[in-house]
């Protein structure tokens, strides 16, 4: 691990200034991926300011039934705050399911939609990566590529995206309130996480400086009863081999409204769209949720060790809707 | 707010060590210290409290967990300069006195270890569960015992003694004062 230099913020413009008059420093929220990636030599900052002291932790229910949510708020605070397992269980039951209870005290909302992949070339500090290291290859495609990603990728980088938080924040159309150097500005969660395609080095549109404020969650009646199911290898403290984030609503047997995105098999955040255009004003039987699946994942490429995952989504997609199903029908 | 209005840039620290001040178990300690240099490494090398452990140093084991202001959390991932003006609780200040804390009687109780080198960062977060209300089950403990892992699997031996520091609770808190 190089030096670094250090310093506390304690107001964001401060903390937007120093960041951004130095090109190697950077912010340091709860450090879970950062300090882990510094000690690997895999990020190299030569500065960081901490961010943890700014006032960014409240987690707000609008008034309109929508949720805003603290960078720095923590992905157990969230996880535990009302307006959110009531309203969005599907936010809820994401965070509980990932990571561990010290590294959900520890880890920022901002900070998660921010963390780097779990991909094993990645965080070597050795393989060719095109991520780490652009031109360098990547050693993923004839790897041990197991958990890795069959929708989103390039020939460039196959790393699934790690988050589940970001699964469920994407199926609910949530918006991202940044502040930085050039100002604040509001990204749809859809443009805040790049297909790696040609330039995976590339995983947000963030500007150096730029600071995540808040996440905006828009009011959706539908999701007090979403859910999020995810499947992994064991029953706790592991990533997603499959995620669905799922909300549906039916009127007299048809599906009128519905939101559908998948963890664990994409390179982003996956935002099941060819399922849901299938979807509504199908009627809410199997069969629907079966061709919906189906084209869904019709676009993937399997890897030598991940294929198994093509079958897995499709079956973890119907079992998601079909409990959301059941769990009310008519809204 | 346009930023560049505002052109506050922070003093930045080190590299070379920096005189910090961190509150670990009541207890006051001005250290010179390397900005690199994590929470864990601070307490077992810098303050000599070796009860921590260093299992993993990546964030995966548990071995390490501590409590920052009263959360369970992990040593090796938290820079130790970030902790200046928070209160950290480590394995050594569970005890009251030579009064053990009640999660300590029930693991030697249950034979809740064998190498007993995880059994620091078990007792942290096993009294954080309960003052989480975590417990109500054998599935409930298992799930938020997950962060911490023992390579001699006492887990059954683990559960036994929450399950009892549980039962036992009386109107009184699992923390310390």
């Amino acid at each position: 691990m190089r030096p670094i230099s250090y310093a506390r913020a304690t107001d964001i413009a401060s903390a937007i200034g120093t960041v951004s008059a130095d090109p190697t420093r950077a912010f340091l929220a709860g450090g879970t991926t950062e300090v882990d990636l510094l000690r690997q030599g895999v990020v190299a900052p030569s500065g960081l300011v901490d961010i943890n002291a700014l006032p960014l932790k409240q987690i707000e229910s609008l008034a309109d039934g929508g949720l805003r949510i603290g960078a720095l708020a923590r992905m157990s605070e969230v996880a535990e705050a009302p307006g959110v397992v009531e309203g969005f269980p599907v936010i809820a039951q994401a965070l509980v399911l990932g990571a561990s209870p010290q590294l959900r005290h520890m880890a920022s909302m901002g900070g998660n939609l921010l963390q780097r992949v779990r991909c094993s070339y990645f965080r070597d500090a050795f393989s060719p990566c095109n991520k780490r290291e652009p031109g360098s290859g990547c050693a993923a495609l004839d790897g041990i590529n197991r958990g890795h990603a069959i929708l989103g990728t390039s020939e460039q980088c196959i790393a699934t995206h790690p988050s589940d938080v970001a699964v469920a924040l994407v199926a609910l159309d949530a918006i991202v309130h940044v502040n930085g150097p050039s100002g604040e500005r509001a990204i749809p969660i859809d443009d805040f996480f790049l297909l790696p395609g040609d330039t995976p080095h590339r995983e947000h549109p963030l500007a150096h400086g730029e600071l995540i404020m808040a996440i905006e969650v828009p009011a959706l009646p539908m999701a007090r009863r979403s859910l999020y199911l995810k499947v992994r290898d064991r029953e706790s403290y592991e990533f997603a081999l499959v995620a669905v984030a799922a909300a549906l609503r039916v009127d007299d047997g048809v599906i009128s409204d519905v939101r559908l995105a998948l963890g664990g098999i994409a390179t982003r955040p996956w935002r099941a769209r060819r399922a849901e255009q299938i979807l509504v004003g199908a009627p809410a039987e199997q069969a629907s949720l079966i061709r919906a699946a189906r084209e869904e994942l019709a676009p993937a490429i399997p890897r030598r060790l991940n294929a198994f995952k093509i079958e897995l989504a499709q079956r973890a997609i119907i079992r998601a809707l079909e409990t959301t199903a059941s769990k009310g029908g008519a809204a | 707010m346009t930023i560049k209005e505002s052109p506050h840039a922070l003093r930045m620290l080190g590299p070379e060590p920096v005189e910090i001040t961190l509150h670990v178990n009541g207890q006051v300690s001005p250290l010179l210290l390397d900005p690199r240099t994590s929470l864990l490494d601070a307490l077992r090398e810098h303050l000599n409290l070796t009860g921590t452990k260093k299992g993993c140093d990546q964030g995966t084991c548990g071995a390490c967990t501590v409590w920052i202001d009263r959360r369970h959390v992990l040593a090796c991932l938290t820079l130790a300069i970030t902790c200046e003006g928070h209160e950290v609780t480590t394995i050594e200040g569970l005890a009251q006195g030579t009064e053990l804390h009640p999660m300590q009687h029930a693991f030697l109780a249950h034979d809740a270890f064998q190498c007993g080198y995880c059994t620091p960062g078990q007792i942290m977060s096993a009294v954080a569960l309960l003052e989480e209300g975590h417990a109500s089950s054998d599935a409930e403990i298992a799930q938020w015992m997950s962060g911490n892992l023992c390579r001699c699997a006492a887990y059954p031996n683990i559960r036994a003694a929450i399950r009892e520091v549980r039962d036992a609770k009386g109107e009184t808190s699992y923390a310390p004062d």
